[in-house]
């Protein structure tokens, strides 16, 4: 499965990265070699093969409904590199 | 009833709806992390470090928000899966601090079920439900407090929530704001959601598409996001319902999109359309196992459902007798049944039911009180009507025993004691009454006597008027007609 | 007398119980290493004032008898560990001036048990590289160059090259696909990446997250015992963590090996295998051979697919883990006219080329259309994969391989450069262990022909480190790989 220059921009606007229009070529090409090395998958038959998601074989453990954390607002701001008034701040969003 | 049809140029449409309600758990923590869920606290209070996405923090799930789930699963008829996965949703948002919300996808805690809705003409319907997931809620920002910024209040941010979605069933506006009514009756019957669509706790995306009569299959749906009414709900559908219409007939396609309420003109416009957004990159949560459930556990939520109001419903109209309308009123809210059931208990229920619907909750309405707020006790009330039913005092003293009772809260045994209000049955005192009436009213006598029968009402009201209310108005009718004839 | 630098924990932690010399001694010895060894750039961020304040913390609990396991053992913690109020950056700009505000689980049961921090150590960018090149604070100079300097191996280069150096008494990793053991074996000192679930990540900076463990990077398997016992344990706050007895690592010290069956996987001597690799391998086969060890041929038959899925998977997880690197509530932020143009620009800037990379290739097999092809399939292969282990565990009670197939190789090297898949190649030894959740160890067996260090890994079944240490304690002793270097 080759991939062109649309889905390279396709793939970086998911991905919230900026790639220069002159990188693009590059990136493609990198990204065939990439993906026709990890097609070697392709020989493997994994019919009837359930995935694995989690080596772990136990069940979740659940926590019970305890309020444990909280009232921490400087801590959880302290490292915002922008906050005014108790909130986080961003360029506005135009809805 | 049949569904609405909306009469084109060319054909007659049939309108196709479908919702995704997001309801809000009640629980004491958020879903993934310790802290509040408390509404209205201080900004970014309510807030651990899970909830803020900051590096390498890790979810762990409420025991609580498992239970609401299952307990509202079982309350919609629904199948309980014991096997549910959680699953990341990728998309970046000021609201969404992790970069994804954690969300079930392939296998949701709950799958299929149905909720009945009453429909206007009395008759019924089933609603499927698709399924039910659970989920963490978004933070909220706010657009309006600086020109250049937005400003983002982590509080809600990962708040339990139960993603209701429901089958395309519907196929009228009136079918989608009955569901939506039942529903929130039902969540707050369980007391897994407070189902306040005004504060954001329960949210109602709609989905609609429309088709000719007749045609099989669907067509293209559109989805209108987080409309915050019911009556909104209603509007947007058979707005966007009528613009489907238009599109179709005069040679257009509609596009599947999702789109914006407008509540000010109730017209729906796009959202400002994203290439490629909707590519969420679903893959399972590799921080949180599998969730998987026994019988042993869902039994025991069973045990803990409470009773229904279409269980309650049926209830009240075969055993307490009451009619299936003023079954209908008093069954929606859990609190007002209960009141109801407290203040009917040993009493003529019908007429508990009529106090209830009428003199009581307009008291409640001119007073601008809730039902637990009322001065009025349930036991109060059922004890007013007794008095009634038992001949103590009659309908006319009960209206005045009520106002006092809604004024000072007092019991209205004490108050008809108290006052001297007891009705007088006895006989011989009425009929020095009524004699006396007839001897001062020769001229209505004989005109009463020559046929002018609905001067009766006077001579009762007279002997009323001197008895100051408390004659028991029977026996003065019985009386005044036998003297009179 | 050995300078304090190069004694092991457990000869340090006895000379400390004895009161052969202080903490803060010990601690300032450190200090004055770092301060000479600058040039192999292992620290990232060094924290001396903090370290000697924990060291006189640690003298005060000597002298009242209340001192913990590690008490007063200096240490070097990899910069992917979030340490309260100390910059944690996870060796990426995109992270610049970030001063959690919690602890790691694992730092937290350092910190108890006494032990002293000088610092974080440098890294692969989020843990993502083999050669630790990919820091934004540049390579880490492996301690055994000659002329040309040579990497220290990745991601846990700093752990390694520090270690390896003295310029701490052991060092924390972590390991996605190999980040502990590679490293090791590079610098030749001795580490164990934990059955997953082992050691709680909470407050590790994920990379992948159904394959990340923290692990000891230290200077012999004694103290690679001392450590991974005080590091382990179920977390409540890390829902993989195991609910699982941890054992006393350092009992298996020293138990005899004889009948012990040790699998030798023949899908790991591929054609053209590093001769020098290939013969040290049999050395180690060998020596386990003379202490009564039973020899077991076995087949690991996916190997050949660990690393394409590994190549899977660990970038999807990736590429949703690091969606949180967003400019908005820590780290970097590179201001745009819109929301949206903030966060491009913040993460066009923030992140190195090989995040990058990875985040778009994890993007790209998670996305509508290639998930199944891709992503599911990967998943699919990886059941298989550790399939092939249960199995050979059927055989055999732990397996022994080479760790890398090549040794520490220059920094800037240009094949590797321009093609990344020669550098992911380096890792196929040690990603099948993370894919399948399994213990394992690189522990130094000898030098090359060049004076570099060549290390062996063994994997042991799940949860059965015991088994690791015991057959790594005969190996130790036998290559007295440590004796040879002084």
């Amino acid at each position: 499965m080759a991939i062109d220059k649309e889905t390279v921009k396709k793939i970086a606007f998911l991905s919230h990265l900026k790639i220069d229009d002159d990188k693009i070529e590059e990136t493609e090409d990198e990204f065939n070699k990439i993906l026709n090395w990890v097609e070697q998958l392709s020989e493997v038959n994994t019919d009837g093969v359930e995935p694995l998601v989690s080596v772990n074989d136990t069940n979740l453990t659940l926590r019970q409904d305890v309020v444990t954390e909280g009232n921490q607002a400087d801590a959880v701001l302290k490292n915002a590199p922008q906050a005014q008034y108790g909130y986080f701040t961003v360029p506005k969003v135009v809805e | 009833m049949t569904g609405m049809i909306i009469e084109g140029k060319t054909a007659s449409w049939e309108v196709i709806c479908g919702v995704e309600i997001h309801c809000q758990i009640i629980s004491k923590s958020k879903i993934f992390s310790g802290a509040s869920t408390h509404y209205g606290s201080d900004t970014n209070e309510n807030v651990s470090f899970v909830d803020a996405g900051m590096p390498g923090m890790l979810p762990t799930l409420n025991e609580h928000c498992v239970y609401q789930a299952v307990k509202t699963g079982l309350g919609l008829n629904a199948k309980i899966n014991k096997y549910s996965a959680f699953a990341r949703k990728n998309y970046f948002y000021a609201d969404l601090p992790q970069g994804y919300q954690i969300t079930q996808f392939q296998y949701p805690i709950v799958g299929e079920g149905h909720v009945t809705i009453d429909l206007a003409d009395g008759s019924t319907k089933d609603i499927g439900i698709e399924r039910l997931h659970i989920e963490q809620d978004a933070a909220k920002s706010i657009h309006d407090m600086a020109p250049d910024k937005s400003f983002i209040d982590l509080n809600r941010a990962g708040v339990g929530l139960m993603e209701i979605v429901t089958k395309p069933d519907f196929r009228a506006p009136e079918e989608v704001g009955a569901f939506l009514r039942k529903l929130r009756s039902i969540l707050r019957y369980l007391g897994t959601c407070d189902g306040n669509m005004d504060e954001g706790s329960m949210r109602c995306d709609v989905n609609v598409s429309v088709r000719k009569v007749g045609e099989e299959g669907y067509r293209t749906r559109c989805e209108m996001k987080n409309v915050n009414s019911v009556k909104f709900v209603m509007q947007a559908i058979e707005n966007e319902a009528k613009r489907h219409v238009e599109v179709y007939e005069s040679g257009g396609k509609i596009e599947q999109e999702t789109r914006k309420f407008d509540a000010s003109t109730g017209l729906t416009k796009p959202m400002r359309k994203k290439e490629y957004a909707h590519d969420y990159r679903y893959f399972p949560e590799p921080d949180l196992l599998p969730l998987v459930l026994d019988d042993d556990y869902i039994a025991k939520v069973k045990t803990d459902m409470v009773e229904l109001p279409d269980a309650k419903r049926a209830r009240f109209v075969k055993e307490l007798g009451l009619t299936a309308y003023d079954a209908a009123v008093i069954c929606e809210n859990k609190e007002t049944a209960d009141f109801f059931e407290k203040a009917a208990l040993g009493h003529d229920a019908k007429k508990v039911a009529n106090w209830l619907m009428g003199d009581f909750f307009a008291m409640l309405n001119e007073k601008k009180l809730e039902l637990k707020d009322s001065p009025i006790t349930a036991e109060n009330l059922g004890k007013l009507v007794e008095l009634v039913t038992s001949n103590v005092i009659n309908g006319k003293t009960a209206k005045d025993v009520f106002v006092i009772m809604a004024e000072t809260g007092g019991d209205p045994e004490k108050i008809v004691e108290e006052k001297g209000l007891k009705q007088v049955t006895d006989t011989g005192a009425i009929e020095a009454i009524v004699d006396e009436v007839i001897a001062s009213a020769p001229d209505n006598v004989a005109a009463y006597k020559a046929g002018k029968s609905n001067l009766l009402g006077w001579f009762v009201g007279q002997v009323m008027k001197k008895s100051q209310g408390k004659a028991n108005p029977a026996i003065v009718n019985k009386m005044i007609a036998e003297k009179l004839k | 007398m050995t300078k304090l630098t190069e004694l092991t924990i457990a000869q340090a932690r006895d000379a400390l119980k004895k009161k052969e010399f202080s903490a803060v001694e010990l601690t300032k010895a450190y200090i004055d290493e770092m301060d000479n060894k600058r040039k192999f750039n292992a620290y990232v961020l060094e924290t001396p004032d903090v370290a000697l304040a924990q060291a006189q913390k640690s003298d005060e609990k000597y002298a009242h008898g209340t001192n913990g396991v590690l008490e007063g053992i200096p240490l070097g913690i990899k910069d992917l560990y979030c340490t309260k109020d100390i910059r944690t950056t996870a060796c990426s700009h995109i992270l610049e001036g970030f001063e959690p505000q919690y602890e790691s689980t694992v730092t937290s049961k350092l910190l108890n048990a006494g032990a002293c921090f000088l610092g974080k150590l440098n890294m692969d960018e989020f843990a993502m590289g083999g050669s630790n090149e990919t820091s934004y604070y540049g390579p880490v100079v492996n301690p055994w160059s000659k002329d040309v300097p040579l990497v220290a191996g990745g991601s846990s280069g700093g752990s390694a090259a520090a270690v390896a150096a003295n310029m701490c008494a052991a060092a924390t990793g972590t390991d996605t696909g190999g980040s502990i053991r590679q490293p090791s074996a590079f610098c030749g000192i001795t580490g164990i990446k934990p059955t997953y679930g082992r050691c709680s990540r909470y407050g590790i900076i994920a990379f992948a997250s159904s394959l990340d463990q923290a692990g000891p990077m230290c200077k012999d398997v004694r103290d690679c015992a001392v450590m991974l016992n005080v590091m382990s344990g179920y977390d409540a706050k890390d829902s993989t963590s195991a609910k699982v007895e941890v054992p006393n690592f350092e009992a298996f010290l020293n138990q005899d090996i004889k009948g012990l069956k040790i699998g030798i996987p023949a899908e790991y001597r591929p054609e053209g295998l590093n001769a020098e690799i290939s013969a040290l391998w049999d050395k180690g086969i060998e020596m386990l051979k003379a202490r009564g060890a039973e020899i077991v041929n076995i087949s690991l038959p996916h190997t050949k697919y660990a690393l394409p899925t590994y190549y899977i998977i660990a970038p999807a997880e990736a590429s949703s883990n690091l969606a949180r690197y967003d400019g908005v509530r820590y780290g970097l932020r590179i201001n745009g006219k819109s929301l949206d143009d903030m966060y491009i620009n913040t993460r066009t800037e923030g992140f190195g080329k090989e995040v990058k990379r990875r985040i778009m290739v994890g993007t790209y097999v998670l996305s509508a259309g290639y998930y199944d092809a891709y992503y599911l399939k990967a998943q699919k292969v990886r059941r298989l994969i550790r399939q092939d282990f249960i199995n050979a565990f059927e055989k055999c009670d732990i397996i022994l391989t080479p760790t890398s197939p090549v040794t520490a190789f220059p920094i800037g090297d240009k094949s590797m450069q321009e093609n990344p898949i020669n550098m992911w190649l380096n890792d196929v030894f040690t990603v099948s262990v993370n894919l399948a959740g399994l213990p394992a160890m690189s522990l130094p067996m000898g030098l090359s022909h060049d004076g570099l260090p060549l290390g062996l890994q063994l994997i042991g079944k799940a949860f059965d480190e015991g088994t690791i240490f015991k057959t790594a304690s005969a190996l130790e002793q036998d290559a007295a790989f440590r004796k040879g270097i002084k």
